[in-house]
């Protein structure tokens, strides 16, 4: 082994503090970017999970399934669509609890780095994953008989759309990542959360069959007005208040569960 | 494998990269920390300074309160009582400050096992803030020096304990920061890649870097450290030089070994001290010395008019083993006074 010889005349370079949590968030987005190539399982469960819900309900429940007008298929990408954005995005809960259980979070703890700049870190990282999947996701539609009518400007409000939520989502995980206690609990946060929320929505079914409470709650819920502005844009059928009050709810949620996380990640980890 | 050149570690540079908030000469300097977690105490009041550029060991027993010592000195902790300063900077008021100045090793290798081995150093390298060509350079330069330049493009997850140890020092070192917190730097290591990691941590201290490092293996501070702490429930129990230590469990130990067992016989006849022990298979006669050379010479004379013939002399120092068991009293073989420990005879 070379006799080792240690430099001690390096120094740090000399930024505003908004560059270096820029840089910081995007050195540490970078790093779990990586993990999407080097754990190709994480992606393939977030893309999958949806395709099986897909052929599922295209080919088994859709025949008995009535969406009036407009074909199952059709009706059901939107939701196939938001479900995915919705249970990829649950992944930051995993990932931050894994992150949080192991020895790293310490060493970047010990570093002088932005506080916010690892959770900044995961969400982004988890948009990229998510917008990879959406697309797997879009592509697989096509195959079984997608005919969108949405021209560029529905596209481009759809992937928007489907940014804001997908931040939101992530968001609200990234608190239930920094709550949970172990691994194996943030395992199962999504399915508890995320999963009611996908069901008691318009995401498989129109929501005129259900009981009235739960109609209610359907009718209301944030995703349903998601998957109906993105079904509109989609496939064209009503639009009505789901266009803005889609984006309010996103950005709703974004404004307040980001300065909780990273009121909860500081109370955490700052000793 | 070539040697990296730029090794002459420069004074001015160091003082100048040191930045410390006023002249001192202690690195660390620790003034009545507590800490507890909820009703259980972990530190119950330690004061201690380190001196730059030397190396100081906590040592001591599983809960004594070293990690929760390295945690609070590297701010990932706040004290309930007492200051801490790194530099003269306080470790709860110039949190920033501190976190400049330190690398931190922990017990459980802070690396991201799906990066490999370079990715980690370039990544380390940019939140510590240094330039992409200050990166470049010093990640090739401690790949080189820690042997880990053919694993480098290997995710870490397939890297030995060894290999891992290593790369966790690497990487806190990438910021060459003068001082540096070493958490139990051997535990399950191998005794060669502990031989390793021996051999690197004295070259960083010989380049002027200050370590603390917290260990519950006796022979490893003792290796290591210029100064040792004692830590036992929270409390420093003894603090010195490994020499130090040892004499606070007693004087050397004189070892008289005889050619056969008539000498040997005769000589526990004839020798004059106070009290000795007598090893029947060993044919060995072993005191504790009082009056060093003089004394030695005094019974080797005795046994020479008497006609003895001697095979070996010896002196023992008291390990660091002796010294932590007497101090913490887990030892019921060496705290039971005079007669027990006569009984133990020094291995070699």
């Amino acid at each position: 082994m070379t006799r080792p010889s240690f430099r001690t005349n390096i120094r740090p370079e000399n930024h505003s503090r908004f560059y270096w949590m820029l840089s910081d968030s995007f050195v540490l987005a970078q790093r779990s970017i990586k993990h999407i190539t080097r754990n190709l399982d994480q992606l393939f469960s977030v893309a999958l999970f949806p395709i099986m819900f897909f052929l599922l309900f295209r080919y088994v429940f859709g025949g008995a399934i009535d969406t009036g007008d407009i074909s199952y298929v059709n009706f059901l990408v939107a939701g196939i669509f938001v479900q995915m954005l919705a249970f990829g995005a649950n992944y930051t809960t995993l990932n931050l609890a894994i992150d949080l259980q192991r020895g790293i979070v310490n060493r970047f703890r010990s570093l002088p780095i932005a506080r916010s700049a690892l959770l900044i870190g995961h969400v982004g990282s988890d948009l990229v994953r998510n917008m990879i999947s959406g697309l797997i996701v879009i592509g697989v539609s096509f195959l079984v008989g997608f005919h969108p009518v949405a021209g560029v400007t529905e596209w481009l409000s759809i992937f928007g759309l489907a940014i804001l939520f997908s931040l939101a989502i992530s968001w609200i995980s990234a608190i239930m990542g920094l709550i949970v206690k172990s691994i194996e609990a943030a395992q199962w946060t999504g399915f508890i959360v995320i999963f009611p929320l996908t069901f008691v929505s318009s995401a498989f079914v129109p929501t005129d069959t259900m009981p009235a409470p739960l109609r209610f709650f359907a009718e209301n819920q944030p995703l349903t007005q998601v998957i109906e502005a993105i079904r509109a844009w989609m496939v064209g059928t009503p639009i009505g208040d789901y266009g803005w009050l889609s984006f309010a709810w996103c950005i709703g949620i974004i404004v307040i569960a980001m300065p909780v996380a990273t009121w909860l990640f500081k109370r955490q980890t700052l000793r | 494998m070539s040697r990296v050149k730029d090794n002459n570690y420069n004074i001015k540079n160091y003082n100048i990269s040191n930045e410390s908030n006023y002249l001192s000469e202690n690195a660390i300097s620790v003034k009545g920390l507590k800490k507890s977690f909820k009703k259980l105490t972990i530190l119950d009041g330690i004061d201690f300074d380190i001196k730059k550029g030397t190396i100081f060991a906590l040592l001591g027993p599983n809960g004594a309160g070293k990690t929760t010592t390295i945690h609070i000195l590297s701010t990932l902790l706040l004290p309930d009582k007492g200051t801490a300063r790194i530099n003269g900077f306080d470790v709860v008021k110039e949190v920033d400050k501190v976190r400049s100045l330190i690398g931190l090793t922990g017990q459980y290798a802070a690396l991201d096992e799906y990066l490999t081995g370079r990715e980690n150093l370039q990544m380390i390298g940019r939140l510590s803030r240094l330039s992409h060509l200050d990166i470049k350079q010093r990640t090739e330069e401690l790949l080189e020096l820690f042997d880990l330049v053919d694993a480098s493009n290997r995710a870490v997850k397939t890297y030995s304990g060894g290999m891992h140890r290593r790369l966790d020092l690497a990487v806190s070192l990438i910021a060459s920061p003068p001082i540096i917190f070493l958490d139990e730097p051997t535990t399950g290591l191998d005794p060669r890649s502990r031989l390793i990691m021996w051999d690197i941590i004295k070259q960083l201290a010989e380049s002027g870097t200050t370590i603390l490092l917290t260990t519950q293996d006796m022979d490893e501070a003792d290796h290591l450290a210029s100064r040792i702490v004692v830590l036992n429930g929270g409390k420093i129990i003894a603090e010195g030089t490994s020499d130090e230590l040892k004499q606070m469990v007693g004087t050397e130990r004189l070892e008289i070994t005889f050619i056969n067992t008539s000498y040997f016989e005769k000589a526990k006849e004839v020798i004059q001290v106070e009290k000795f022990h007598a090893d029947n298979k060993m044919c060995a006669i072993s005191f504790v010395t009082t009056g060093g050379v003089h004394q030695l010479r005094q019974v080797l004379s005795q046994l020479d008019e008497a006609n003895i013939e001697v095979e070996n002399v010896s002196f023992h120092s008291p390990t660091l083993d002796d010294v932590f068991l007497i101090l913490t009293g887990h030892s019921t073989e060496h705290s039971n006074g005079k007669e027990e420990e006569e009984k133990e005879v020094p291995k070699q």
